[in-house]
């Protein structure tokens, strides 16, 4: 960054500042009718500046709520910094909830004014008016099919913003004193987070918690005013908020938005983004693409793609970090570039990308892998609501594929006898908005933030997060049980479509396995291996063979890792039947439910822990249309490979 | 239709007596029915009874042999396709007729061709006032294309689109004439119930939105009921019935023609 930002504490001041020192760069895009346009910094800063003045006449007081309801659009964005300017607080919404999901936090932020970005969003916000009775203005950006609506609440943003603009024509420093008034320690924005249980929780962050962040990330990274953001995470979460608003105001980065949800990957090889986000589920789809893709290609390409991705496997993460490559590996790599890795980050729109982060879930290490091998500098960063996202970035040449990195700038760690990560930080939440008994659950009196999750830091004070605290549990001998940490690593294998793990006060990890149908039929059906349904498949030994190098290689991993190497699986056995959600074996969101699982099956636990190699189950399902029918089976139990930690440098 | 952008008019397409034999065959006896300005007026009927004819003979597609139409007070004994566009109807077609090797883009555009006012020279040398042409022209284009959200495809070749997408890029390159009537030959045949309440929505939309009067073919009873305004029924070529939905429903000779009846 070239310029300081020194007493810049709020957001306004941060946006007059842009508009003075980079007026003319862009700091928006938007593609609309097909072609880019841009606003610069002075546009946005006298955007905003007038649809705040606009808000003030219609009677938006310092300390109000403005809900903010659609997807990456300049002016709502405007309308964000608009509501701050004004000391107010702008709630920014998920574009995709329901009506009934949005009428609490409207209700609990006692919500009186809101930006609505079309059609479909006003009709919800009309919907839960009943039930929101202090709601008295909506406004709406794009007024399509909007003619016929009479409803008292209702004004265009272009009429607001045409009053805002009147009335600053007639006192042009109407907003100075307002902005002047606000201080970093105002708040600056309200988050809902989804809550798995009961009501989503407001997570209150104040301008100096943001900014804080947004600029200690910037330095590591380097980031600058020619840095290129593409907008197309729902700006409610606050991932896509500190990428595409926070860290735009620090650094003068230009963020775009792309036309429709549909057209993000059209969109973002047009713009060529340097820095990106993605939550794996997204690189995961994007590789699918690929993949699908290079099945279709001829068989020249087919071969120069295998052939150069081995390459790239063996040596592409060596030379993005750095390390010493032989010669002709280096000579060859630059050959790939060419021919394959170029032309495929061009496909991606990652061409430009200097820095990419992922974050949100655990990441294959295999996915990341590919990413990094053709030359996107991926990386991983730990990080929530509440912590306004930066708690551990990976700084270059420090990546790895199963921790988050080391704490950033200012950000301090420690953990509790349970193992449970404790962060302070700078830019921690002031409260939940209205809530001091989640409020006090969550952050000690020392300031320290109680995360729920459980890891450790690895020698090199690189953070891991194993598991979710209240799921970790301990071998009876006392060694560490981290169940959900061992099933993702098991889950990466391709053949494995969900693991099961039990060990909580056992003196053994034993575990359950369902194959992937798909991925182990195919590669039954190159062996010549005849089957003839899941269940069959699921009983072979070739198939338990498959299973068990799989379950071997987790171990060899563990036996590498000394907090877990006592975890190791030591015995396995793969179910005749799919988990199914309908079978009360999975949540509906296909996460397992390990408890009842163990219930259901006790018997098949039990096998697995007194060492009998055979044992027949037979178990009820459930069928789509109601009726219940009985699988029986003969289940094997297979041991596998408990590697000493010593044999493990060799295995690994 | 409670609440509609424009009110419903003065008559702006009138058929009058018409008649149309192939050889032996009368595809169509002494028909009359008139549209009125900013109407969605649904022609509905059995396989056979005259539909599609009917919209050809508004068209220009068949001339004839008995009738007139009567189009912003013009009379035509018939008219001439090429006629009825410059006039102001635009259709989309049963079977669809779209450039399959070309963009959505460039089908689109080809809706603007009437319009075009430089010659081909201008043209092939983008010369100023073709250059200039040529932007309103997209920015029109660009327009429909936001309204019926075919923004993702707008390079991809129309041959590669879904059936319903193509649905829509006919629309499209329809609604690119700008035309006062729109005739739509099925738009909703062959298409899941997903695709047919975008493709209503799009139809009531295009209404209320350009004001654009439409006279639709439709074979499913449902969406003719929901969104048409007035209905006109034939039977082998014949009108029976011609009233708004809740009308016709009502009448005998139609359930007859339907559910058949012995004769």
């Amino acid at each position: 960054m070239a310029d300081s930002l020194a007493g810049l504490d709020t957001f306004p001041k941060l946006l007059a500042h842009h508009a003075k020192a980079r007026g003319a760069l862009p700091a928006l895009r938007e593609k609309s009718l097909g072609i880019w346009q841009t606003w610069s910094w002075k546009r946005f800063a006298d955007e905003a500046r007038a649809f705040a003045c606009g808000l003030a006449a219609a009677g938006f007081k310092r300390g109000d709520h403005l809900a903010i309801v659609g997807d990456n659009r300049p002016r709502l964005y405007a309308a964000m910094c608009a509501a701050q300017c004004l000391g107010g607080i702008p709630v920014p919404m998920y574009q995709d909830a329901a009506a009934a999901e949005m009428a609490f936090p409207i209700q609990n932020a006692g919500v009186e004014f809101a930006l609505a970005e079309d059609q479909e969003q006003v009709d919800k916000l009309l919907e839960i008016l009943p039930q929101c009775p202090a709601l008295k203005r909506i406004y709406y950006d794009d007024p399509r099919g909007m003619r016929h609506y009479k409803q008292p609440q209702l004004a265009p943003y272009d009429t607001l913003l045409e009053q805002g603009r009147a009335a600053l024509a007639r006192d042009p420093a109407l907003l100075e004193t307002e902005i002047a008034k606000g201080s970093g320690s105002d708040t600056a924005a309200m988050f809902f987070t989804s809550g798995t249980t009961g009501n989503p929780k407001g997570v209150v962050l104040t301008h100096h918690a943001l900014i804080d962040r947004a600029a200690a990330a910037a330095e590591l990274e380097g980031l600058s005013d020619r840095d290129i953001v593409i907008a197309y995470l729902p700006p409610a979460w606050i991932g896509q908020n500190i990428f595409s608003y926070a860290q735009s105001f620090v650094t003068g980065y230009c963020i775009c938005c792309p036309e429709s949800a549909e057209t993000v990957m059209t969109d973002m090889r047009e713009i060529g983004p340097t820095y990106y986000f993605a939550p794996p589920r997204v690189l995961e789809a994007l590789l699918t693409q690929v993949s699908i893709r290079m099945e279709d290609a001829g068989a020249i390409k087919r071969g120069l793609y295998r052939y150069f991705m081995a390459l790239a496997q063996r040596v592409g993460g060596a030379i993005l970090d750095g390390r010493p490559v032989g010669a002709a590996d280096r000579l060859l790599y630059r050959l790939g570039d060419l021919l394959v890795y170029g032309p495929l980050r061009n496909v991606l729109g990652m061409s430009r990308v200097r820095v990419a982060y992922t974050a949100g879930e655990a990441i294959g290490p295999d996915l990341f892998k590919f990413y990094r091998s053709i030359g996107i500098n991926l990386k991983q960063l730990y990080g929530s609501t509440e912590t306004s996202v930066f708690v551990c970035i990976q700084p270059n040449g420090q990546v790895r594929a199963d921790t988050v990195g080391p704490a950033v700038k200012g950000v301090e760690l420690k953990f509790t006898p349970q193992r449970e990560l404790l962060i302070r930080s700078p830019g921690l939440f002031k409260e939940y908005y209205k809530n001091p008994q989640a409020t006090l659950e969550a952050k000690d009196p020392e300031g320290w933030f109680h995360t729920g999750d459980a890891g450790y830091l690895d020698q090199e004070g690189h953070l891991k997060i194993i598991d979710r605290v209240k799921d970790v549990g301990t071998l009876a001998d006392g060694t560490l049980f981290a169940p959900k940490y061992l099933e993702n690593k098991l889950k990466f294998f391709p053949y494995v479509k969900e693991a099961v793990m039990f060990g909580h006060g056992r003196d053994r990890v034993c575990a359950f396995v369902n194959i992937d149908m798909e991925a182990v039929g195919s590669w039954a059906e190159k062996r010549n291996l005849p089957y003839s349904g899941y269940t069959d498949l699921a009983s072979r030994d070739e198939v338990f063979e498959l299973v068990r190098e799989c379950v071997e290689k987790v171990n060899a991993d563990l036996a590498a890792e000394p907090e877990l190497a006592g975890s190791q699986i030591s015995r396995f056995l793969i179910l005749h039947k799919e988990l199914d959600a309908d079978d009360g074996e999975l949540t509906r969101t296909r996460k397992v439910r390990r408890g009842a699982i163990g219930d259901k099956y006790r018997e098949l636990v039990e096998a697995l822990h007194d060492g009998r190699q055979v044992v027949h189950v037979e178990t009820q399902v459930r069928y789509e249309d109601g009726r219940t029918g009985l699988t029986s089976a003969d289940l094997k139990l297979r041991d596998a490979k408990i590697f000493s930690p010593a044999g493990a440098k060799k295995a690994a | 239709m409670s609440q509609r952008g424009n009110p419903i008019g003065e008559v702006i397409l009138s058929v009058e007596g018409v008649s149309l034999a192939f050889g032996g065959v009368r595809a169509l006896t002494d028909v009359s029915f008139e549209v009125r300005e900013h109407e969605v007026r649904a022609i509905i009927g059995p396989n056979g009874a005259g539909k599609s004819s009917m919209l050809n003979v508004i068209n220009g597609v068949y001339h004839p042999q008995q009738g007139t139409i009567r189009f912003l007070g013009q009379t035509y004994h018939d008219m001439d396709p090429h006629e009825t566009a410059l006039a102001g109807i635009a259709r989309t077609f049963q079977n669809l007729a779209l450039f399959k090797g070309m963009s959505v883009l460039e089908n689109i555009l080809t809706g603007r061709n009437l319009r075009m006012r430089a010659n081909l020279l201008l043209q092939a040398l983008r010369a100023g006032p073709a250059l200039r042409e040529e932007i309103e022209h997209r920015e029109r284009v660009e327009h429909i294309i936001d309204f019926l959200e075919i923004q993702p495809w707008r390079k991809t070749p129309v041959g590669r689109l879904p059936y319903g997408l193509q649905k829509r890029v006919d629309l499209a390159r329809a609604l690119a004439m700008e035309p006062r009537v729109l005739l739509l030959d099925e738009p909703m045949a062959g298409m899941n119930l997903e695709e047919k309440q975008d493709m209503c929505r799009f139809i009531l939309d295009v209404n209320d939105h350009f004001g654009t009067t439409i006279v639709l073919i439709e074979h499913d009873m449902g969406v003719v009921m929901d969104i048409s305004d007035r209905v006109v029924v034939l039977d082998y070529g014949k009108k029976i019935g011609d009233g708004t939905p809740h009308e016709v429903r009502a009448s005998q000779a139609v359930i007859d023609a339907y559910l058949g009846v012995s004769h």
